[in-house]
């Protein structure tokens, strides 16, 4: 058996995992990126409108700031996230753009003088200043005050994930392509790295490392209709489970895309809508003011698509031999802009849907999106409860989304993720008390445990099929664990997924052979899904509110009284037939931003009791430093620097906050 | 080794729209052979499946797995045509198989692997390591003066159009379609390729990057690199992302040439 040791084992080659490895690397670290694929086709690639940094160069963005994108964020979030670690991902994102340029990411520029753009249906002439020529420019994205997304036309994620591949290429980083992390070495608490499956070979081997960082993305197969690619499957987030140590935080909050093409669910980008896409029903009405009168088709998406889907409900929807659905209208923004700034929208439309958005009309409904929850951290991007253990982007709850991400955050937050926890990972590393001290003994038994569950798995007598099995899945978590969720639903959901994961005990396999075998890669992570799918549905069973992208139609109000606080699922044994729950109460008291309105979906929330004392005490400082600087006001508030790695820290250039 | 096959009914409604009416029989001929086996020779075999509308070449295979045969092995991740993932012959003609309906192809087509890289098994090929040795000889990087730019500070300015046309040849995907296309890769393994000589045009474009074209002559100033090629342009026909492969090759020969009469 073959034992491969490293300081740093990153497990996922996407934005998020290259980054660390690259920081870890810089530090003098030797860092190997495991790879189910070649990084370049990671899901980071997806990301098509852009990423969100205040760097306030175009005229739309002026004004912008770190504390602008703060508070966006938090609302966004509907005020589960960890204020602190956002303060922490909105001062480094500009920082993070500029590393990319430098790297040589090709940023859409500004260009300066007038220019025609489409805002709220209306044409509008915008005049860019002279002093923002060749800079990085912006776009405008749901639920935010200012234009903030940097973009490489709709091709930001591609441009993003192969300027930092090709720099861990640079920096000579090992990519161990197809080969997949199937569980966790660990001793007690302490992590140690990962046993891993060969998918060429089909071959068992372990990689020991002093730290270890997952970073495999987000878990959208769970569900049927999703814009993840197929290997989002989570099955790093699972692994993580099945220490039994590790947490999983907030697994109920899901995030659906008010634009998936219908009904495939490939996405298209939120840029769309940005740039002054419109959203229509079946009698060509344009309905999100609606609802919306503010923000319009630009709310948050969670509340998009609740409202689209209200809007079905209501009998608005398009019928169509597949169900219905709603249209997404871009013809108004005119061939020129489409061609050059939403291509990969046309390919996509040309190639799915058979036509030219230019001139017709985009059939879209919501699809799942995004894994809000994932592999507990605190601010380091370690886990609290498994030392040595890391996570970082999609695959994390740092918790900088809590219960709703903004556009454009996701793929920020795996640079800048990578960046910090990077930074953090190489700290871990230097400490000589972090040695691998794990007997080789040990690791060779916990590969011969793992090639013993892959065995009965080829050669048991199960007679479950996993294709069927994970079909099922899909099917209960759209139907009953999606956009809408009553009690009812849930609890049902739950039984039915405890009684897949009761059979998937049992599959056998119709192609017995060993190695690459598809359908053994199938059965062992239909397993895995399972058990995620159940932190999702029980999690959301138990949350009897409604926040952010968790929605219960028997409870729709925010209950910050009874759960302003964090999920944290953990799987304490094989045969248990549920996760067990714990929740973790978020410190009003510390708040820079105490819970209240979004701005946008209902104004219906029942107040923690700490809320009005916060608030009075953040109203009396803000008033008293009335003349302070921003970042004065904002230390006084929420000290947050201290956090951050010593090279991270520092303010950003603007063209209105020139450094001297 | 043969599967037997039976109808299947479909039932992928959230991948396709699934379950029409539509009484066309697909007789999918998949070109098979598993290197760990080398015992079964390499043969064609035959998959009946029905169509459906707005089927692609990911539904259709991804139901001949589920229902037909566990054991066939292909690639795709985005399944919507921006990772270059799924690059496979469709009779006899690379392209990505995602974006494929099966409404633009006849009631039998043969699909096999690409070919000139290293098979994975039936479908799959490895892009990946190829790819990732092109990179490297190629140094496919932004070469930079210096390695940490202050990154509290305005970034560096850029003219749009500029960026714009860097984009344009940053669109690749590394799908390998261009290489499988390729005469001169045939028989040259360490061939550039057109993958390798558009990001050479994209890194010359690049001002960031502080490479000269005597450095760039080093890594492609050969019969492994732009003199290479023969101007068979397959690799322009058959480019998913419509590159202007044709001229970024011509431009690239031409300045290198110009660099080797120095």
């Amino acid at each position: 058996m073959k034992i491969i040791y490293t300081d740093v084992l990153v497990i996922g080659g996407g934005l998020a995992g290259l980054r660390v490895a690259i920081g870890a690397k810089r530090r003098g670290h030797d860092a190997i990126i495991l790879s189910l694929v070649p990084p370049k086709r990671s899901h980071s690639a997806a990301a098509q409108g852009g990423m969100q940094a205040s760097l306030a160069n175009v005229i739309k963005g002026q004004g912008d700031n770190e504390d602008v994108h703060f508070e966006d964020t938090i609302r966004g979030s509907d005020w589960g996230a960890d204020q602190r670690v956002v303060r922490m991902f909105v001062n480094t994102a500009p920082k993070a753009v500029r590393e990319l340029a430098a790297w040589g990411v090709p940023w859409s520029r500004v260009q300066r003088g007038d220019r025609q753009v489409i805002m709220n249906g209306q044409k509008v002439t915008l005049t860019e200043r002279h002093e923002a020529h060749g800079l990085v420019a912006q776009r405008d994205f749901g639920g935010t005050k200012k234009w903030r997304t940097c973009y490489v036309s709709d091709g930001t994620g591609h441009a993003m994930l192969f300027a930092v591949s090709d720099r861990a290429i640079a920096e000579q980083i090992p990519v161990h392509e197809r080969m997949e992390a199937i569980a966790l070495i660990h001793e007690g608490a302490r992590c140690y790295g990962a046993v891993v499956r060969n998918l060429i070979s089909g071959e068992l081997c372990a990689y020991v490392a002093k730290a270890t960082t997952i970073a495999t993305g987000g878990a959208g197969r769970l569900y049927r209709v999703t814009t993840n690619a197929v290997i989002c499957e989570g099955i790093g987030t699972a692994i993580a489970l099945e220490t039994g140590i590790a947490t999983l935080g907030n697994m109920e909050a899901v995030q659906f895309h008010p634009t998936g093409i219908f009904p495939a669910g490939i996405l298209v980008t939120e840029g769309c809508r940005g740039d002054g896409g419109l959203l229509k029903d079946v009698d060509g009405h344009r309905f999100m003011p609606d609802y919306e009168p503010e923000k319009k088709e630009l709310a948050s998406r969670d509340v998009v698509s609740r409202r689209m889907e209200t809007h079905i409900r209501k009998g608005k929807g398009v019928p169509s031999r597949f169900g219905e659905h709603l249209w997404l209208d871009i013809t108004q923004l005119g061939r020129a802009h489409i061609e050059k700034n939403l291509r990969e929208v046309k390919e996509i439309c040309e190639s799915f849907l058979g036509i030219n958005p230019v001139e017709k009309m985009i059939a879209v409904r919501p699809a799942q999106h995004y894994t809000m929850g994932g592999v507990r951290t605190n601010h380091t991007g370690e886990s609290p409860t498994l030392k040595g253990l890391f996570a970082a982007g999609e695959a994390a709850c740092w918790d900088m989304h809590g219960f709703n991400r903004l556009g454009g955050n996701s793929v920020a937050e795996t640079v800048v993720a990578g960046m910090i926890v990077g930074d953090f990972v190489a700290d871990f590393c230097d400490r000589p008390d972090n040695e691998v001290r794990i007997p080789t003994g040990l690791v060779r038994e916990l590969i011969a445990a793992e090639q013993a569950k892959l065995d009965r798995l080829v050669s048991g007598n199960g007679t479950e099929d996993a294709s069927a099995l994970r079909v099922a899945m899909q099917e209960i978590m759209t139907a009953k664990v999606g956009i809408f969720r009553t009690g009812a639903e849930l609890s049902a959901a739950v039984s039915e997924l405890q009684a897949l994961l009761e059979r998937s005990r049992h599959i056998g396999l119709r192609h017995k052979a060993a190695g690459a075998n598809p359908e053994l890669a199938t059965a062992y992570r239909t397993q895995k899904m399972l058990k995620l799918a159940l932190c999702i549905a029980y999690g959301a069973e138990q949350r009897t509110e409604s926040r952010g992208a968790h929605f219960r139609e028997d409870f729709p109000r925010r209950d910050d009284a009874q759960w302003l606080k964090r999920t944290l699922a953990t799987w304490k044994s094989e045969s248990d037939p549920l996760p067990t729950l714990a929740y973790q109460p978020l410190d009003v008291k510390a708040m820079e931003l105490p819970p209240g309105w979004r701005g946008y979906g209902a104004k219906d929330y029942v107040d923690h009791p700490d809320t009005p004392g916060r608030a009075a005490e953040v109203a009396a400082l803000r008033e008293r430093m009335a003349e302070a600087p921003r970042f004065d006001v904002q230390q006084a508030l929420m000290p947050y620097d201290h956090q951050l790695p010593a090279t991270l820290r520092g303010r950003n250039e603007r063209i209105d906050e020139p450094f001297q | 080794m043969i599967i037997p096959i039976h109808p299947v009914k479909s039932s992928f409604a959230a991948e396709s729209p699934g379950g029409a009416a539509s009484a066309r029989r697909l007789k999918i001929r998949v070109m098979r052979y598993d290197p760990h086996r080398p015992d079964v020779a390499p043969h064609l075999q035959t998959y009946e499946i029905d169509d459906a509308a707005g089927m692609t070449l990911f539904i259709a295979l991804t139901e001949i797995r589920e229902k037909l045969d566990p054991s066939l092995q292909f690639d795709f991740v985005c399944r919507a045509g921006i990772c270059g993932s799924c690059a496979i012959l469709i009779n006899g003609r690379p392209a990505l198989a995602c974006r494929m309906l099966t409404q633009n192809l006849g009631d039998e087509f043969t699909l096999a692997p690409l070919p000139f890289f290293e098979l994975i098994g039936d479908l799959s090929v490895n892009t990946g390591k190829w790819l990732r040795g092109m990179s490297e000889r190629l140094q496919t990087w932004v070469h930079q003066q210096q390695d940490n730019p202050d990154l509290t500070r305005l970034e560096a300015r850029m003219e749009p159009e500029l960026a714009e046309q860097i984009y344009e040849l940053e669109r690749c995907v590394e799908c390998g379609c261009c290489v499988a296309a390729c005469g001169t890769a045939r028989m040259r393994e360490d061939f550039a390729g057109a993958v390798g000589l558009n990001k050479i045009a994209r890194f010359r474009l690049d001002p960031r990057d502080t490479r000269t074209d005597a450095d760039f002559y080093d890594v492609v100033g050969d019969d492994d690199g732009v003199f290479g090629c023969m101007s068979l342009l397959g690799c322009h026909d058959v480019c998913p992302k419509q590159l202007p492969l044709a001229t970024q090759i011509a431009f690239v020969r031409r300045k290198m040439v110009a660099m080797g009469w120095r």
